[in-house]
């Protein structure tokens, strides 16, 4: 893999809460363009792991490289202009309820960007379009479904054209339909702009739907066991836990 | 960067060119978006585009959704293929979820849907009191499901830990009561009065309503911001289908804590409202202690003291009932939180303050 090619690069990253190692050397690279999975099992440190990566929590020790840029060892302003270049879909959405659709969207482009008033608001509703939430900017959170919050959370995470989207568990609590409609979206955003989409998931189906490249991060040694195409794992699964998982328990 | 066109018999060229990241000139794409609605026919060119982003996307597809004639023929084969495939996305009707229904009330509507909300609020209201007096009945029958560490809780809760802000709230009143007061006697020369006009002030009824409005704004906020998480968290509904009683789980321990403490607490404020005026007038009107503690002891009447702490008691129903009411009704998000607070702290204040004068009126018309 060359250097030029990867966004993100995780470096010997160990990660704990006070004396409780969650995660443990961990290493992988995201091409640029790529779909990576981070899977594995309940409390396997998927969600840590995230958490480290998007500059919410620094690790106990190792590096996140982001575009050859140490995040943890930047300055604070590289820092803030490296997480306006990630959005990130939280798994219940996370949309600021007192906000419409509309104003949760618009927030950051108010923020970052010195837009006029109008683009806002075309930019607004072709996020929302893209995410099929046409004709909802003047609804709140309160007023929509779980799978619609979540599809208005991408469209805010994707408001400021992020180079990177993080999804945590994006089809936790969703039907089978909505969470494949979310899973072409992934897709589709990926296609058509090139973003560079890490996943946090256990939910196979997505897993071998969207995924190009994977981890798996196993619960027991605390760190990376298996690292590629998540179908390429299946037909050669380097360990008996990574088979289990990866056949939902079934071998 | 470039947005130009050219309109030709019904037809409009939009030609893109450059670098179009961050397109934002708001005169041109008015221009051009005029020139859409004329048309019937739109033809994209853009040989000449070497970049774009989010902002020429969300300018054509403003054009092509929103400002043309309905089947008004749109060319965007020349466009790049990502961009076209962003607009099909953003255009795809399969996903479309059903167009919301807005409603636009007129004024009748919106008063007689005030009328209902408020109609429905005093139903949930009486219901909600039917309930906490159930608890209470079931509680000295011995049948209430309550967990004594919640009882606990809450009795350490608005006992002892408010000793100290209700103690410096009363003082500091004792003492605006005797300053204000100091300040007219002085005229007549009958400032020893002040200790008869801060005694009676403070235990028929400031002592009271100063523990109230400390205790609504330091306890009955937290009961409705504790039972609204609860809510939001969907702990009440786990509860509800344990089949325990909401009211003996959340409330009853509450209710009961208020209750006993809020007498206390109406004591104390009585007490240390006291020795604030006696504070002004020994340090500062030269008044002597003794003569101080003399006027204070003659104006102590029993009655104006029980009468006081019935106020603390009721005080303290309001003040549990309320913060609980609101808990129990809050909404599912975190705004709603902040809602059920801020209207626990004001209910429980305005009812204490209409109950006082009704209860005053009682008193008056009974001779108390």
């Amino acid at each position: 893999m060359k250097t030029d090619k990867v966004k993100i690069k995780g470096e010997n990253l160990t990660v704990a809460y006070g004396d409780n190692v969650v995660l443990r050397r961990v290493n992988f690279e995201v091409e640029k363009g790529d779909i990576f999975i981070i899977m594995g099992g309940s409390g396997c440190g998927k969600s840590s792991l995230l958490k480290v990566l998007t500059g919410l929590k620094e690790p106990a020790a190792g590096k996140v490289l982001i575009d050859g840029v140490d995040f943890y060892a930047a300055d604070t302003a590289e820092q803030k202009k490296i997480m306006r270049n990630g959005g990130i879909l939280y798994q219940s959405g996370a949309l600021f309820s007192s906000m419409t659709l509309a104003e949760n969207i618009a927030l950051p482009l108010q923020q970052y960007t010195d837009y006029s008033a109008a683009m806002i608001k075309d930019l607004v509703a072709l996020k929302l379009a893209l995410v099929g939430l046409r004709g909802y900017e003047d609804f709140y959170p309160a007023e929509i479904s779980g799978g619609m919050k979540k599809r208005a959370g991408l469209a805010r995470a994707m408001a400021l054209d992020p180079d990177i989207l993080y999804f945590d568990e994006p089809s936790a609590g969703l039907d089978p339909v909505s969470a494949k409609l979310l899973d072409d979206l992934i897709l589709e955003i990926n296609q058509s702009l090139g973003t560079t989409i890490v996943v946090i998931t256990h939910e196979l189906s997505s897993i071998f739907a969207i995924g190009k490249n994977a981890i798996y991060l196993d619960s027991e040694s605390k760190t990376v066991s298996a690292y590629g195409n998540p179908h390429e794992l299946l037909k050669n699964p380097p360990n008996r836990n990574v088979l289990s998982f990866l056949t939902g328990g079934r071998e | 960067m470039a947005l130009d066109f050219s309109t030709e018999q019904q037809k409009l060229t939009v030609v893109l060119s450059g670098d179009m990241r961050r397109y934002d000139d708001q005169t041109r794409i008015a221009e051009v978006m005029s020139a859409a609605a004329r048309v019937k026919e739109i033809c994209f060119e853009a040989a000449g585009l070497k970049d774009w982003d989010s902002t020429t996307a969300a300018l054509i597809y403003r054009l092509i959704t929103r400002e043309i004639k309905p089947k008004t023929k749109v060319v965007t084969a020349s466009l790049p293929e990502d961009l076209q495939r962003l607009l099909a996305l953003a255009s795809a009707v399969d996903r479309k979820p059903a167009q919301p229904t807005m409603n636009k009330e007129c004024f009748l509507e919106k008063l007689g849907g005030w009328g209902l909300a408020v109609g429905g609020g005093i139903k949930k209201a009486l219901a909600f009191m039917k309930e906490a007096v159930a608890s209470l009945v079931r509680f000295f029958c011995g049948r209430a499901v309550m967990r004594r560490v919640d009882f606990e809780f809450a009795l350490e809760d608005c006992g002892y830990k408010a000793i100290g802000i209700v103690s410096l709230v009363s003082f500091m009143v004792g003492l605006i009561l005797a300053f204000v007061g100091a300040l007219q006697l002085k005229m007549f020369g009958a400032q020893i009065y002040i200790a008869s006009l801060v005694t009676i002030g403070m235990i028929r009824i400031m002592g009271a309503i100063m523990a109230g409005i400390i205790i609504a704004g330091r306890t009955g906020a937290a009961y409705a911001a504790t039972i609204g998480t609860m809510q939001v968290n969907e702990e009440v509904d786990a509860l509800k289908t344990f089949g325990f009683s909401v009211s003996d789980f959340l409330v009853l321990p509450r209710l009961l804590s208020l209750m006993i403490t809020m007498p206390f607490l109406t004591m104390l404020a009585d007490i240390m409202g006291m020795i604030g005026g006696a504070f002004v007038a020994v340090l500062i009107l030269d008044i002597s202690a003794p003569l101080y503690w003399q006027y204070s002891v003659s104006a102590f009447g029993l009655n104006n003291f029980l009468v006081g702490i019935f106020h603390g008691f009721v005080y303290g129903l309001i003040i549990a009932g309320c913060g609980c009411y609101y808990g129990v009704n809050c909404g599912r998000n975190a705004d709603s939180v902040g809602v059920a607070t801020t209207r626990a702290v004001v209910a429980s204040i305005v009812i204490m303050i209409v109950v006082t004068g009704l209860l005053t009126l009682i008193f008056e018309a009974l001779g108390i």
